[in-house]
């Protein structure tokens, strides 16, 4: 745990320079540049709108808000974690030139991630005000949501991380694990009122992402609390993960180098 | 020679490359039972000791070992058996261009691969100058690197990491790259760096010439073993007789 905290300390501000040039380069390259991480969510967002608001005429209050924040979150979940099964193949020049604690590459991932959502939540911003949306007190719980989106990401990414070494084909695995949580974490549909009463405990409780999701809902557009208790139930669980996790790579991290 | 404190210690050290270890999920899931797994011993219980200041040179055919060891030494390797031990000293792997983006410029990659170095930001920064300058690439240095002719690149990459001193240096055939005249100035650098009186340093070889004009001991491997290990006078001539 101390190994951490100094390993942490002393590599952010490579993690942080990392993920900002990573950011840069991603723009150098194309015309619309950084406009894309804007507007890939939103046209995601149109296109769910007009598949369930319009055709499958889901009645749901400010519906491109709820879509928008739900795909916001999510591509960040989904992002980090498939970039990181492949984490130390893509940085082979590096990991095996230089020892670097392995999970700062993933916490620079997360840092360049998290950066494209905040911009997303950006738009949120804007959208809110366009719709005339009631900001509410409740807004500010969406910080400790982050942090708990936050800790639940590595705490999985760095199981990734090391499986993703030895086990080839895990990328087609988590797409489609990926996928699978997707259509139970209620993106464009509200888990609360659209499924039967019996699941609706079950998905808010056992998919910890259909909780962020809910409760991010809850607190910037319903102005309602979250449901803190499972939230922090789901921040102990992660935080339990996320040791075992970095536990492992500290285990195994030296051997990685000789398998890619 | 006087008596010093040691800088870097090797006591038994073996390591092994186990040949096939990623697989698909399908292998794993159908070889349940353990397969035998091959296991290559790249580096076979190996010790030594370096005092600091010490310019230890380490030659042998291609395959015996060498840059594993060096590897090994600079932390990225884990040894399977044995210890290695740095007694505090901070250290770098002298290789080249360490964290590249491509689609950045000269600059902002001498401040990643300074930065994954393990300098500080602040560090780096005040090195910069004296890098850029060292590095000899002109207007070059504010475009992406992907522009870079391979000569430029490799300049870039053994200026910063020749001017980012540590403590301990290991140095795994760099000595040649760029044109002559670069060739000729990162020789008299590295030369420069190298004597350095407490500087601790550890080359991996091919050139004879290289390893007779700068180091004071010579290990000489084949097949992951310590074959010789003394003064370049009694090492070099024999080794060259070897390889004949």
């Amino acid at each position: 745990m101390k190994r951490f905290w100094k390993d942490v300390t002393g590599h952010m501000s490579y993690a942080l320079y990392a993920a900002k040039s990573g950011l840069k380069s991603e723009v150098a390259n194309s015309y619309l540049n950084w406009i894309w991480w804007v507007l890939e969510p939103f046209c995601f967002m149109l296109i769910y709108s007009f598949v369930f608001g319009t055709l499958f005429n889901a009645k749901e209050e400010h519906f491109g808000l709820f879509i928008f924040i739900g795909l916001t979150a999510w591509d960040f979940f989904q992002r980090n974690l498939i970039q990181s099964v492949k984490m130390l193949k893509n940085n082979k020049s590096i990991v095996t030139k230089v020892y670097i604690p392995k999970f700062i590459l993933l916490i620079s991932r997360m840092l360049f991630n998290g950066y494209k959502m905040l911009i997303s939540f950006g738009i949120v911003v804007i959208m809110m005000i366009y719709y005339r949306v009631a900001i509410t007190p409740y807004i500010l719980c969406i910080i400790p949501i982050l942090i708990v989106l936050f800790t639940l990401c590595f705490a999985f990414m760095t199981h990734l991380m090391h499986y993703g070494v030895y086990v080839q084909d895990l990328t087609n695995v988590t797409t489609i694990g990926l996928r699978m949580i997707f259509y139970m974490t209620g993106i464009f549909y509200n888990i609360e009122t659209k499924l039967p009463g019996k699941y609706v405990g079950i998905l808010m409780k056992g998919n910890p992402m259909a909780l962020i999701l809910s409760s991010l809902r809850k607190s910037i557009l319903y102005g309602q609390m979250p449901d803190f208790k499972w939230l922090f139930i789901w921040f102990a669980i992660s935080i339990i993960i996320a040791i075992l996790g970095v536990r492992k790579i500290y285990k195994n991290e030296n051997s990685y180098v000789k398998v890619i | 020679m006087e008596e010093r404190k040691s800088a870097i210690s090797v006591r038994n050290v073996c390591i092994d490359y186990k040949s096939l270890k990623a697989g698909s999920i399908k292998e794993n899931f159908f070889k349940l039972k353990k397969v035998k797994q091959e296991v290559f011993r790249a580096v076979r219980n190996v010790s030594f000791e370096v005092p600091e200041g010490q310019i230890l040179g380490i030659t042998g055919k291609n395959g015996s070992g060498k840059s594993t060891m060096l590897r090994a030494i600079a932390g990225i390797f884990s040894a399977d058996s044995g210890e290695i031990d740095l007694h505090g000293h901070s250290i770098s792997l002298l290789s080249i261009g360490v964290g590249f983006n491509p689609e950045l410029s000269g600059k902002e990659n001498i401040m990643l691969s300074g930065m994954l170095l393990g300098f500080s930001e602040a560090e780096v920064l005040e090195k910069m100058e004296e890098i850029i300058d060292f590095a000899g690439i002109g207007k070059f240095i504010d475009m992406p690197v992907r522009t870079y002719s391979s000569g430029m690149y490799s300049k870039l990459a053994f200026s910063i990491t020749a001017i980012l001193e540590t403590e301990i240096m290991l140095i795994d055939e760099v000595l040649s790259v760029g044109d002559e005249k670069f060739k000729k100035k990162s020789y008299e650098k590295m030369k420069q760096l190298i004597s350095k009186r407490d500087r601790t340093v550890v080359i991996v070889s091919h050139s004879l010439s290289t390893l007779n004009d700068l180091c004071d001991k010579i290990i000489w491997m084949h097949d992951g073993e310590i074959f010789m290990y003394d003064d370049p006078e009694i090492v070099l001539p024999v080794y060259r007789d070897f390889m004949k």
